[in-house]
């Protein structure tokens, strides 16, 4: 279900009632229903279904779950030397 | 009326008989386009069965082969960002005689216009096309004009044929794909397809990509100039790169694996593909071509590439098996495998 | 695009992989419940590089390929009229009815056009008001907002040429249906990212703490899928059952609350029936009464289209991985990718597809070492139908 993606809000207009926004996927715009969202604003990332942004894109989780990632069996990696430079091989 | 084809007799895989008439799709140069050839127009012209099949035909004429290639252009809209009708149905063209390594001597265009098509419209069509000859730099030498009546056309299809001469030495086709074999794309894929869907009635995006309307025949040229030794080329259009892959594989009865990671795929093409659900080794290509080389010309091949504007990005992206013959795999990114099946036909967004 | 490369970074999956390695020790078979997981699974080769242990069963997820061959059936019944612009996703273009699919009926002279939004098809009608337009409004909880708003919308403009042909269905119940069944084999659930993002979280507690399973509610890109079962592990190793989002960039606790309005304005709960699973109760949405007058079904009265549904296909077990795809009588027989019975062979990557393709290759059959849902790999360029299949092959019980 729910092919889904986070696209930035670069314009927000009404269109008879309906609040509207251009949001940019990489390079490509496309127009989309704002009205769930109604405390989004230009610059927000918001994730995108069938023309309707269903919910805004916290940056700062976003960010912690990327580390913890990147955090993931460091100890390992420390016990067995093998670290470096955060890379995995 | 007569003699009927025989339904019952088409055979598995996929029999075309599920559906009593022609479908959209019959037409996307995918599986059902394939069925639609194999199944109901070879038995009908007589062809061999296991004849094979390419972009253009052979044909063995006093003192020479000559390769030869029709193909009708229905795009829908007729001008998009790149290009229009006119331009992609010379190119098309040009192209599908170039895949034989033959270099293109004449075309022809046969135009079916609808009531009520505006001059201008027609006018720019028809200068794109002889702009598009001059590139190529081949001739519009004959042509035909037909009009149906309003409502029975999109404003102007084209058909498009094309001739053009082998030269000695070179035996350019599918089944020469041989395990072993280097396999090169020309340039970034999917540019085309997406450039047209951008401006498809409910799809419509906004997108810098132009489409990738090209002639090949200078690139194919230069690259018989570094090596006649090419075993298969292939302009991956409707259908895209899969397309190409799926049915060399399947008529050489070789596999083939490519790394997903290798394919050129444009950020934009990506980023359309993300959110329409689609994959952008199906999507349709007008200016670039894949190539099976041994690996002992790679080197050449490649780099007379880089030299021609229209192969300056080609890059390698797998490589010719015996093991699984038939079978397209791609390597993922985390270095797992996933089996590349044969476009159905039309792209459509997917929501799932 | 940002928030979609990073997480999707082979290194940092490396180290997931690695982790879910280190902490596995006993066999766990884990659902995901959403197509778009399974997408992911499959397009990354993901399952082939998880240890032995984890076996993934791939969930009812798939919206095109629950809709149930009846209400097809009602749907090509209205795209063939002449007086009707049928819209429609481009997925379900291809799903075939009892005879035939959207694109024959195109074929015959049926105004059929793929929209990427339903507001598109508001707008059409808004352009045609001499047809009728109706929109197939099929999709779970993450797709019935953007159904809604597109009623709601041509009630506000007096668009009264619209209607829609909804066949809702509700992620919580089917789950429910699943773990309630005495054969049910899944130890943990991948609840939907994008359907909390909507419904919010809560309504998987009564479902942790009653069947006590974990359910790890998890994105869609692959770093994404595998947080979550790395989660599910962890807890089903340690005996816990908990629910967890691992999905807190888009997923708030409570769900996006100016949706949930409109969905219950526009919607009420009926029960619907899923293909290949048969009937679970209060598991769909219909048009509420407010709304009734969009309704497709009455407006050209194809209520009474029943369509039953194959009495051989087996697709409910296999996608509890009871049976493997090939001891279904009808598998490759009557059942094929072009001809599917089930769900599972409705779906490009549903279990019985994806060992369909297999056959292709001269590779150890992946049912060799994984068992027969979990069979890795396929993916149809097309994505026609795309995803995963359906579940449960038995009446649902509420408690």
């Amino acid at each position: 279900m729910c092919l889904a993606v986070p696209g930035k809000v670069l314009a927000i207009r009404d269109d008879r009632g309906t609040r509207m926004a251009t949001v940019d996927f990489g390079g490509v715009q496309k127009e989309i229903c704002l009205a769930y969202l109604p405390e989004v604003v230009v610059g927000d990332y918001t994730i995108v279904h069938v023309g309707f942004a269903i919910a805004k894109v916290d940056e700062a989780s976003a960010l912690e779950t990327l580390q913890m990632f990147r955090d993931l069996g460091i100890d390992l990696d420390e016990e067995l030397g093998t670290r470096q430079s955060g890379a995995l091989t | 009326m007569g003699e009927q084809p025989d339904f019952d007799g088409w055979t598995c895989p996929l029999p075309l008989r599920d559906h009593d008439r022609v479908t959209i799709g019959h037409g996307g140069g995918g599986r059902l386009s394939a069925e639609l050839v194999e199944h109901l127009f070879m038995p009908a012209f007589g062809v061999d069965p296991s004849a094979e099949m390419r972009d253009s035909a052979l044909v063995d004429v006093a003192g020479g082969r000559l390769a030869f290639s029709t193909d009708s252009y229905v795009v829908r809209p007729l001008f998009f960002p790149g290009g229009c009708i006119g331009d992609l149905a010379v190119n098309g063209t040009v192209n599908d005689v170039a895949m034989s390594g033959a270099q293109i001597v004449a075309l022809s265009a046969g135009f079916i216009l609808e009531e009520g098509l505006e001059f201008t419209v027609l006018g720019q069509i028809a200068v794109e096309m002889g702009k598009a000859a001059e590139v190529a730099g081949v001739r519009i030498v004959t042509g035909d004009t037909k009009v149906v009546d309003a409502g029975l056309a999109d404003g102007v299809y084209i058909n498009t044929s094309g001739i053009g001469l082998i030269p000695d030495g070179v035996d350019i086709r599918p089944r020469r794909a041989t395990p072993g074999d280097t396999i090169i794309i020309s340039g970034p894929i999917g540019l085309h397809g997406v450039a047209v869907m951008s401006k498809r009635e409910g799809i419509e995006f906004g997108t810098e990509i132009l489409s990738d309307s090209a002639p090949l025949n200078g690139l194919v040229a230069a690259m018989l100039a570094a090596s006649t030794d090419i075993h298969v080329l292939r302009d991956p259009t409707r259908g895209g790169v899969a397309a190409s892959f799926c049915e060399i594989a399947a008529t050489a009865h070789v596999g083939i694996e490519f790394e997903e990671t290798a394919m050129p795929v444009p950020e934009q093409v990506a980023s359309a593909c993300s959110f329409l659900g689609l994959d952008a080794i199906s999507i349709a290509n007008e200016g670039k071509l894949v190539a099976f080389v041994p690996p002992e010309i790679v080197d050449a091949v490649m780099s007379a590439m880089h030299d021609h504007q229209f192969g300056r990005d080609a890059v390698v992206v797998g490589t010719v098996t015996a093991d699984h013959p038939g079978v397209v795999v791609g390597r993922t990114s985390f270095g797992a495998r996933r089996i590349l099946d044969l476009p159905l036909g039309e792209q459509l967004p997917r929501i799932c | 695009m940002k928030y979609l490369d990073e997480f999707r970074d082979p290194q940092l999956a490396g180290r997931i992989f690695a982790d879910i390695e280190r902490i596995t020790t006993k066999p766990w078979a884990i659902m995901e419940v959403c197509g778009g997981q399974t997408h992911a699974i499959i397009r990354n080769g993901i399952d082939q590089l998880l240890p032995e242990q984890i076996e993934l069963i791939h969930g009812p997820g798939c919206p095109v390929c629950v809709t149930p061959l009846g209400v097809i059936d009602k749907a090509l019944d209205i795209a063939s009229r002449p007086d009707v612009i049928f819209c429609s996703f481009g997925d379900m273009l291809r799903v075939p009815g009892t005879h035939r699919d959207l694109f024959q009926v195109r074929s015959t002279g049926g105004d059929v056009r793929v929209v990427y939004s339903p507001l598109d098809a508001v707008r059409l009608a808004e352009q045609h008001p001499d047809k009728q337009v109706v929109f197939f409004a099929i999709g779970f909880e993450t797709t019935a907002p953007a159904n809604a708003m597109s009623v709601h919308q041509a009630e506000q403009r007096h668009v009264t040429n619209y209607s829609v042909l909804v066949s809702h269905v509700l992620v919580p119940p089917a789950i429910e249906a699943l773990v309630s069944s005495p054969t049910n084999r899944v130890n943990g659930f991948l609840a939907a990212g994008h359907v909390c993002s909507v419904m919010g979280c809560w309504q998987y507690e009564p479902l942790v703490e009653r069947f006590h399973v974990p359910i790890v509610v998890t994105g869609f890109e692959p770093l994404d899928v595998l947080e979550g079962i790395r989660r599910v592990v962890i807890q089903l190793e340690a005996g816990e059952a908990r629910l967890e989002n691992a999905y807190p960039r888009v997923v708030q606790h409570e769900g996006n609350v100016p949706a949930q309005k409109m969905l219950a304005d526009v919607f009420e709960v009926c029960d619907r029936q899923w293909r290949g699973i048969g009937e679970i109760p209060r598991s769909g949405w219909r048009l509420s009464d407010r709304y009734r007058e969009f309704d497709a079904e009455s407006r050209f009265d194809v209520s009474e289209i029943k369509s039953p549904e194959s009495s051989i296909c087996r697709s409910g077990e296999v996608l509890q991985g009871l049976i493997k795809p090939n001891q279904c009588e009808a598998f490759g027989k009557e059942c094929t990718p072009r001809k599917p019975l089930g769900a599972t062979m409705v779906s490009s990557e549903g279990a019985c597809a994806a060992y369909y393709q297999y056959r292709r290759l001269d590779v150890p059959d992946p049912s060799s070492t994984f068992d027969a849902a979990t069979s890795r790999g396929v993916i149809d360029a097309v994505r026609l139908p795309s995803t995963a299949p359906i579940a449960v092959a038995m009446p649902a019980r509420r408690g």
